[in-house]
């Protein structure tokens, strides 16, 4: 059977979502999906990559400090002796790092941050947004090995069914060394993958006006917070946190700016999200011209009024 | 040491675009062009460490003779010297095509340190710095915003999803510089001076055939019309039933 190898990040075993999505896209292909995770615990994945489709789970051990060049020639490695067709990965930090490295080792053209991926008649077909999703490429890859990252958010999880035949492999090293992580705190969820992102923007006035943002958003208890260019430029929110063109581009379910007029750069990192909420005090905002649902008035009355109403409505699901 | 400094021009962040004639690309016609935001960066970066270390800078880029403009603004602010590799086919090339010529290049100039920006703000690949160090085989860091250099590697730190990562390499070394990394100065009329006596390097890059078909380009759908749902605090019910019942997202 022809594989599709899938490079699954994880916590001790615990595989990240964007990473089971990537999996969902690799069985959609009909290809067998083969999964390969490195560091403490990939062992443990077994069991949650069998669930979610995975046929394979090829475990590198001896990578207890992860090498991003170590991750990628274990990866090769494994494309090559399996003759896998095609490389995937979640477009997240870890896996637009990797997905470079392994493109080049194996000289084959990447595709990055892809929304959605077909395979017929043994070709790869893609779409991808460019400038920031202000247009959209339908690509074909003409490698011999299809090496690509999936947009977090976009693909369905698959079920799988019996247990993936679990092999081990040395890692062969790399030069390149993570020492160290300093973690944020478990419940702060990144802007690119969480379910629900709240996002501010000069309306809030000051860095102290993120605050009703941040309420907001532990009250859906799902949510990220995002900010605008403008906010990260003027230091009230860390580099991480901004949408945009010159940020991270995401697709939640639903996404709230507020006071956030909405500079193109910024509707093109956030467009594709499935609902989106605008609260401005100016009704000409551009941003109420992509945003499903809109609120015209002062931010500092109506978000922690919306806290409340969203805390009592989770409260009663 | 030898420094490089990759970067591209790309249509500034509010340009709005058209798609071109073909269906598939982007049409140029009125777009206005400058240095992709991260390569700002990469370009500072480069000359703090020249300061530093000492060496030389050399601009790199790939693309058409346009690129003099913005070269020329590298110079002014202490790069040595800058290289257009020329194609007026550039917009075809794919990431491969690119690593491809600018490793090749990289050698030939004796590089030991490259500097990208994260991502060009124009295909959002994030690719062509790791590609191109797997094709030199040298160590690559992404996305960092604070580096410490030595003459023989270096430690970096870098933002993930999970936290920041401390990541330490030797060199020769790809680095691809995230925001945070530093704050790019602005040319000196001193540096704007030295730079018009600078020859900038125009020389062709190798072939590499293509290994992506664009089959389309298009504009994104516009979004159903939505509406406002009042104004004021008083709005927050009808919100909160228009995400419940409606949109069922709550």
């Amino acid at each position: 059977m022809t594989s599709i190898l899938v490079f699954v990040e994880h916590k001790n075993g615990a595989p990240r979502r964007a990473s089971l999505e990537a999996l969902g896209a690799a069985c959609a292909t009909g290809l067998t999906p083969i999964a390969l995770a490195t560091g403490p615990g990939a062992a443990n994945a077994a069991a949650p990559l069998s669930a979610a489709g995975a046929k394979k789970l090829v475990v590198v051990t001896g990578a207890d400090s992860y090498s991003p060049d170590g991750a990628a020639a274990d990866v090769v490695a494994a494309v090559k002796s399996h003759g896998a067709v095609a490389f995937l990965a979640a477009a997240s930090s870890t896996g637009k790092d990797l997905l470079g490295r392994v493109a080049g080792l194996l000289d084959c053209a990447p595709l990055s941050d892809c929304t959605s991926l077909t395979y017929a008649g043994g070709t790869f077909t893609v779409q991808r947004p460019i400038l920031a999703g202000k247009a959209i490429v339908t690509a074909q890859s003409q490698s011999a090995i299809f090496c690509a990252t999936l947009r977090p958010n976009t693909f369905a999880v698959a079920t799988g069914s019996g247990s993936a035949e679990v092999v081990s492999v040395a890692s062969a090293g790399g030069k390149v060394t993570v020492t160290g992580v300093a973690a944020k705190g478990d419940a702060k969820l990144d802007v690119k993958e969480a379910p629900v992102v709240v996002s501010g923007g000069r309306g809030l006035r000051e860095a102290a006006g993120f605050k009703i943002v941040e309420d907001l958003a532990s009250a859906f208890g799902n949510a990220a917070v995002g900010a605008s260019r403008a906010v990260v430029d003027s230091h009230w929110r860390p580099h991480g946190e901004q949408v945009g063109q010159t940020g991270k581009t995401v697709a939640p379910q639903l996404y709230i700016a507020v006071g956030i007029s909405g500079a193109i750069q910024h509707l093109a990192g956030m467009r594709t999200s499935k609902v989106i909420v605008a609260i401005n005090k100016d009704a000409a905002a551009p941003i109420f011209k992509v945003a499903d649902y809109g609120i015209v008035g002062d931010a500092f009355e109506i978000v922690p009024a919306l806290t409340e109403a969203v805390k009592k409505a989770k409260a009663a699901n | 040491m030898k420094i490089i400094a990759c970067v591209k021009r790309v249509p500034l962040t509010d340009a709005q675009v058209k798609v071109g004639a073909d269906g598939a690309s982007i049409d140029s016609t009125g777009l206005v062009y400058s240095l992709s935001f991260y390569d700002d960066l990469a370009v500072e970066e480069a000359i703090k460490t020249k300061e530093k270390l000492g060496g030389e800078v050399t601009v790199l880029t790939l693309g058409s003779s346009d690129a003099s403009k913005e070269l020329r603004e590298c110079l002014a602010k202490g790069a040595d010297n800058a290289t257009i590799l020329l194609d007026p086919n550039w917009a075809a090339r794919d990431a491969r095509s690119t690593a491809k010529a600018l490793a090749a290049r990289v050698k030939e100039l004796g590089g030991e340190l490259v500097f990208c920006g994260r991502v060009a703000t124009d295909r959002d690949q994030s690719a062509v710095g790791p590609m191109l160090s797997a094709y030199l085989g040298w160590a690559c860091v992404t996305d960092v915003i604070k580096l410490e250099l030595t003459a023989t590697g270096g430690t970096a730190q870098r933002e993930t999803e999970s936290g920041i990562e401390t990541v330490s390499f030797p060199l020769p070394a790809v680095i691809t510089c995230d925001k945070g990394l530093n704050e790019p100065r602005l040319a000196g009329l001193k540096g704007i001076m030295a730079a018009k006596k600078k020859t900038i390097d125009e020389t062709a890059p190798v072939a590499v055939d293509a290994a992506v078909k664009v089959l389309k380009v298009e504009l994104p759908a516009a979004r159903k019309a939505g509406r406002i749902v009042g104004e004021g605090a008083a709005a927050v019910p009808a919100l909160i039933d228009a995400l419940r019942n409606e949109a069922k997202v709550l």
